[in-house]
């Protein structure tokens, strides 16, 4: 009990922030029309990508002599980069479609 | 430095925000998908130069890592189908979620010493996540693009399954968190139970619930990614992360609010994988040629498409769309009703009317579709089944009763394009076809309606 109440205190504004977050989560969201349920999921998915991040500052701060933790490390780069520039890739191909209609 | 480096992420921040926020309107939607990838971009340089206590930086794996992910990213996002889009958002959601799991394996071993309980749970939580996350996205992939049938992974008693694996996951979680370090076999013990878990979490879903499922699984992997933050200490992680979270929660409830089915239920309930029971529906069937649609099409005033799935699998949107153009040239009027969970992901319908450029003001959603349903000539159903199934309306014993669906009662005729008599995706029989105004035409829809096109340019 006294270790979470410790990792409370230690990490206050790490749950500020995720309070804060979840409700901005719902408002930014909150009304979307039908036509961007699929851009807005695709969007969506391509930020969770942001584990690319992660994986980068774990791999620089591992001994470069580990190899098990590089080549995981170095994996979940990859996967992550796939995440991340497709997502983002194919959200902007959904979303040119629905751009060149505008136009015409 | 670092002061401007954290300053630099807190940009990176808002402007994801931003960026989101864009993202959920159409006419700015375009430029949010660069904003956030941008917000991204910026986030990956700070973390790439931040100063770390005993950085080794490793920089060439990185280098290699990331260049070897985006070629594949950029190229498979590139030349998938716009049919294949929900195949590939779950593949792509899949491995954003192993990327997270990896995450905890390599803190687990960069920090041989025990750290604190508080964040070893965090460290297992987060592995346990991405894992189901993984493997989750991978049988909805299977599912999705058709590798895997709904009766395939059929698991005995899956409800029961499913508890007792996730309670013996959280226990291992709690335990572990206490002992401190784990043994390799503890830890592929506890690897292959959070994979064991994700797959029968997702095998028994299926049919009109896959969109939930999708979105699930998508917050899913931001919740992770979250966590991923609050390991790595990253605050953009972790908003990143709660963001894609909580949007996925909300889209997850959209769609089951369109099924008017609890969540709860969509992932116990084992939607299709059981036997469909309901009614024994009993009648006769009318069926109507190409030729004689083609006429009654000529002289309507009012048409309307309801697309699902099998649209998409027949690759009949741009043939429609030609139909469309045939036939407003002739004065009349031509909408679509898109029912919200038509097709396997959320929104599926737009995107693939989008790719045949159907203008999206020509698109009804579900109240106005219902409305201008009771006023139209000649409705055409490509493709779709269990939204259009007036079991929902009318029969308490079917599994889909009291979902809202697109009701025909009063169109003066409904025509359905399918292939055969087989039931839907759900595995329900569907009384709508022995309804008095419905018509049948088998066969390939997309082939049906290169006819019924030739035979409208020759009238």
């Amino acid at each position: 009990m006294n270790e979470i109440l410790n990792f409370l205190s230690d990490n206050l504004d790490v749950i500020y922030i995720l309070t804060f977050a979840i409700f901005l989560g719902f408002e930014v969201i909150s009304k979307i029309p039908t036509v961007l349920h699929t851009p807005l999921m695709s969007g969506s998915n391509a930020i969770s990508g942001v584990v690319l991040i992660g994986a980068i500052l774990l791999i620089r701060v591992t001994e470069p002599n580990n190899y098990l933790a590089l080549a995981i490390a170095t994996l979940g780069i990859v996967l992550g980069t796939i995440n991340l520039v497709g997502g983002f890739a194919v959200t902007r191909r959904m979303l040119e479609m629905f751009k060149n209609k505008k136009t015409k | 430095m670092e002061i401007v480096l954290d300053v630099l992420l807190f940009v990176a921040a808002v402007l994801l925000i931003m960026g989101l926020r864009q993202l959920s309107n159409p006419d700015t939607a375009s430029k949010g998908n660069s904003l956030a990838a941008f917000a991204l971009f910026l986030g990956i340089v700070v973390s790439l130069v931040y100063p770390l206590e005993t950085a080794s930086n490793n920089y060439l794996y990185i280098s290699v890592g990331i260049a070897v992910g985006a070629a594949i990213g950029l190229l498979s996002a590139k030349k998938v189908a716009m049919t294949a889009m929900p195949e590939m958002v779950s593949l792509f959601n899949g491995f954003g979620g192993l990327s997270a799991g990896l995450i905890s394996l390599v803190w687990l071993i960069n920090n041989k010493a025990a750290g604190q309980a508080t964040e070893m749970g965090i460290v297992l939580l987060n592995l346990f996540l991405g894992l189901v996350a993984f493997i989750g996205s991978l049988v909805a992939y299977g599912k999705l693009s058709g590798k895997l049938k709904d009766g395939h992974l059929r698991i005995p008693f899956s409800t029961l399954v499913n508890l007792v694996l996730l309670l013996a996951a959280i226990a291992a979680i709690v335990v572990f968190s206490y002992n401190g370090m784990l043994t390799h076999v503890q830890l592929t013990v506890f690897a292959v139970v959070a994979l064991l878990y994700g797959i029968t979490f997702v095998a028994p879903i299926g049919g009109a619930d896959m969109p939930v499922v999708i979105s699930l699984l998508n917050s899913l992997t931001g919740i992770t990614a979250a966590i991923s933050g609050i390991l790595t200490d990253n605050k953009l992680m972790l908003l990143g992360g709660v963001l894609v979270g909580s949007s996925g929660i909300i889209l997850t409830l959209l769609m089951c609010k369109a099924m008017n089915r609890p969540l709860l239920s969509v992932i116990f309930g084992s939607f299709s994988s059981s036997k469909g029971e309901g009614l024994e529906v009993n009648g006769n069937i009318k069926e109507i040629s190409c030729a004689d649609l083609a006429i009654q099409l000529a002289y309507s005033d009012r048409v309307c498409i309801i697309p699902g799935y099998g649209m998409a699998v027949a690759q009949a949107q741009k043939v429609v769309k030609e139909v469309e153009v045939i036939l407003e040239e002739r004065g009349v009027e031509f909408k679509y009703a898109i029912h919200p969970v038509a097709g396997r992901m959320p929104g599926h319908m737009n995107v693939l009317l989008a790719e045949a450029d159907v203008s999206y003001d020509k698109l009804l959603d579900l109240d106005d579709a219902n409305s201008y349903l009771e006023t139209t000539d000649v409705a055409i159903v490509v493709g779709a089944n269990d939204v259009v199934n007036p079991s929902a309306l009318e029969d308490p014993n079917s599994k889909i009763y009291g979902m809202p669906i697109l009701d025909l009662a009063k169109t003066k005729n409904v025509v359905v394009l399918k292939r055969s008599m087989n039931p839907g995706y759900a595995g329900i029989q569907n009384p709508l076809f022995f309804k008095d105004n419905n018509k049948m035409l088998f066969g390939d829809a997309k082939k049906t309606l290169q006819l019924i096109l030739s035979e409208l340019k020759a009238a």
